[in-house]
């Protein structure tokens, strides 16, 4: 019974948490869409340097780290390819599973791991420290202010972050094939080529541009929800990250099987 | 309610604020005529900055009406309460500078977002709002880099930048050294001398609070205990206003009056 009364709990706990990542969402999609037609202007500065810190502070790690994963992904596909002598294929596997599922997924983990907390922590400080009351006496919405710049860095940034980490990947998996498997590297980059559809790579993008906007939504929910004092701004950071991970591949999951479906 | 009378730039009925469960302020009602200097009195955690909170629009009110420059502001659309801010400054009691700008672009970043001057104009106004606060040549300091004197007398330079017509300070010279409390006093009096600035004080210091009062206010645990002018204050001789003036600790009742709320589960407010 008690196990029933939790998962009831956890579900309405849920629906609420949802309902206001949705809110702040609607309220940033306002000042970006309809603020600038009522008066209210974009903080495109602001948003330019969002996209800075984002974007091209995040290239070193993310290019380390979607090199050495389209390497992996070559070297698992060649595994199992070789046993049917397929090993032409690994460089179709290696940009399919880059383009449509792991330069998206990866960007956003990493994109997670540095702005995601980043936004929670900039926001629960400033929650803490009063910062966002200043602000609202200001007579400055803190959701146009603060979460408008972010959402828009995001939701360009995130794109542009996945495109090149499916490039990096593909040259990790060429790597492995003028190493491994007997490509020239002009060889694997047109079998690349040959094997992606322009299908892959607009879903991938797709769910990059869903990314952004689910870690923007809950960095700075979390920030906004801290409570008072500096130990709670560490855990609206974690649960941020978390949520963040746990969202992103809830959200991966339903854009997949929606293309899933509609790729038949 | 009926409409406030025009000359009263602030006028309070009836106002009631809780947290959670706890009401923190029991039905506080007062005017302030516009050019006048209200100082709120009260001891530590007798609900002034909730107060403060409660009239800029801050903390909702569970009961009661906030007029300000004749509007009741729980009645006004988002937009009306951002023009009635954008004619309001409040100095946080713990600065609220934000952290990630430098002590000129905190002054100037109203300026910058309500204002169409230009930056040449923003950057003299910064620097003369930093001047009257002692700050001259800080701007380009961070707020981490300043102690929390100077952190107060920058939010206060803050708060001034759009030139309100109403200024709320949160104990503005707490913490500060007598020379420097002295010349917010000063900047105190000169800003309601030269702009008939409406201004509303919360401090601990009485020769502060009696140098600059039109009339004072004393809060005890959320409740009004006494209201007038700096006069009738002076000579008040009610028991509560007496102790607070004459600085009586009265040690003995005080702590029986302590034991006695603790034995009745009335937990002593907690100092902030
Ligand atoms: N955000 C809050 N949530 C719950 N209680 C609060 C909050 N802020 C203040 N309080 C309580 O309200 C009371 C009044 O606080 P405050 O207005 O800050 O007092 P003062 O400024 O006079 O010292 C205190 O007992 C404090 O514990
Ligand atoms: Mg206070």
């Amino acid at each position: 019974m008690a196990f029933f009364d939790s998962i009831g709990r956890n579900t309405v706990g849920g629906f609420a948490y949802v309902g206001g990542l949705a809110r702040l969402s609607g309220r940033a999609a306002y000042f970006t869409l309809i603020g600038p037609f009522r008066g209210k202007a974009l903080r495109w500065s602001r948003a330019f340097h969002q996209a800075m810190a984002v974007g091209v502070e995040a290239l070193p790690i993310l290019s380390t780290i979607t090199f050495f994963v389209g390497l992996i992904l070559a070297l698992q596909g060649a595994y199992e390819l070789r046993k049917f002598g397929a090993l032409q294929y690994v460089a179709g596997g290696v940009a399919v599973s880059m383009t449509r599922e792991l330069g998206p997924l990866m960007t956003a983990i990493v994109v997670i791991g540095r702005s995601g907390s980043a936004f929670a922590a900039e926001i629960g400080t400033m929650k803490v420290t009063e910062e966002i009351d200043a602000l609202t006496t200001m007579a400055l919405n803190p959701v146009q202010f603060l979460v408008t710049p972010k959402f828009l860095a995001m939701i360009l940034m995130l794109p542009c972050l996945t495109t090149w980490a499916d490039f990096m990947g593909v040259m990790g998996g060429a790597v492995f094939g003028v190493t491994g498997a007997s490509f020239t590297f002009g060889g694997y980059v047109q079998a690349t080529l040959d094997a992606l559809l322009k299908r892959d790579i607009i879903t991938g993008l797709i769910k990059a541009v869903m990314f952004g906007a689910v870690i923007t939504a809950v960095g700075c929910y979390e920030g906004f929800e801290t409570g008072g004092g500096a130990e709670e701004v560490g855990r609206s950071t974690t649960s941020a990250v978390v949520m963040s991970i746990f969202l992103v591949i809830i959200v991966d999951l339903i854009f997949t099987s929606l293309f899933y479906l509609l790729g038949r | 309610m009926s409409d406030p009378n025009s000359d009263k730039t602030l006028s309070v009925h009836d106002l009631r604020v809780r947290y959670g469960e706890r009401e923190i302020l029991h039905g506080i009602s007062f005017d302030v005529p516009r050019g006048e200097t209200l100082v709120i009195l009260g001891g530590s955690g007798s609900g002034k900055s909730t107060l403060l909170r409660t009239l800029v629009g801050l903390q909702p009110a569970t009961s009661g009406e906030v007029w300000i420059r004749g509007q009741d502001i729980a009645k006004m659309s988002e937009d009306e309460l951002d023009e009635t801010r954008k004619k309001i400054g409040l100095s946080f009691q713990g600065g609220a500078l934000f952290g990630s700008m430098t002590v000129g672009e905190n002054v100037c970043l109203p300026l910058r977002e309500h204002t169409q001057l230009e930056e040449s104009t923003i950057q003299i106004i910064m620097r003369l709002k930093l001047e009257q606060v002692g700050l001259a040549g800080f701007e380009n300091y961070m707020p981490s880099q300043l102690s929390g004197g100077m952190k107060k007398r920058a939010a206060v330079a803050r708060a001034m930048a759009m030139d309100p017509e109403i200024l709320f300070f949160d104990e503005p010279s707490a913490g500060l050294d007598p020379i420097i409390a002295a010349g917010i006093d000063n900047l105190i009096l000169k800003l309601k001398k030269a702009f008939r600035m409406t201004i509303i004080v919360v401090t601990h210091e009485l020769a502060s609070a009696f140098l600059i009062a039109d009339s004072m206010l004393l809060i005890n645990k959320g409740d009004i205990v006494a209201h007038g002018t700096r006069e009738e204050m002076q000579n008040s001789t009610h028991p509560r206003v007496r102790q607070f003036l004459d600085r009586v600790p009265e040690p003995e009742v005080a702590e029986e009056m302590d034991y006695l709320q603790m034995l009745t589960g009335e937990a002593p407010p907690k100092a902030l």
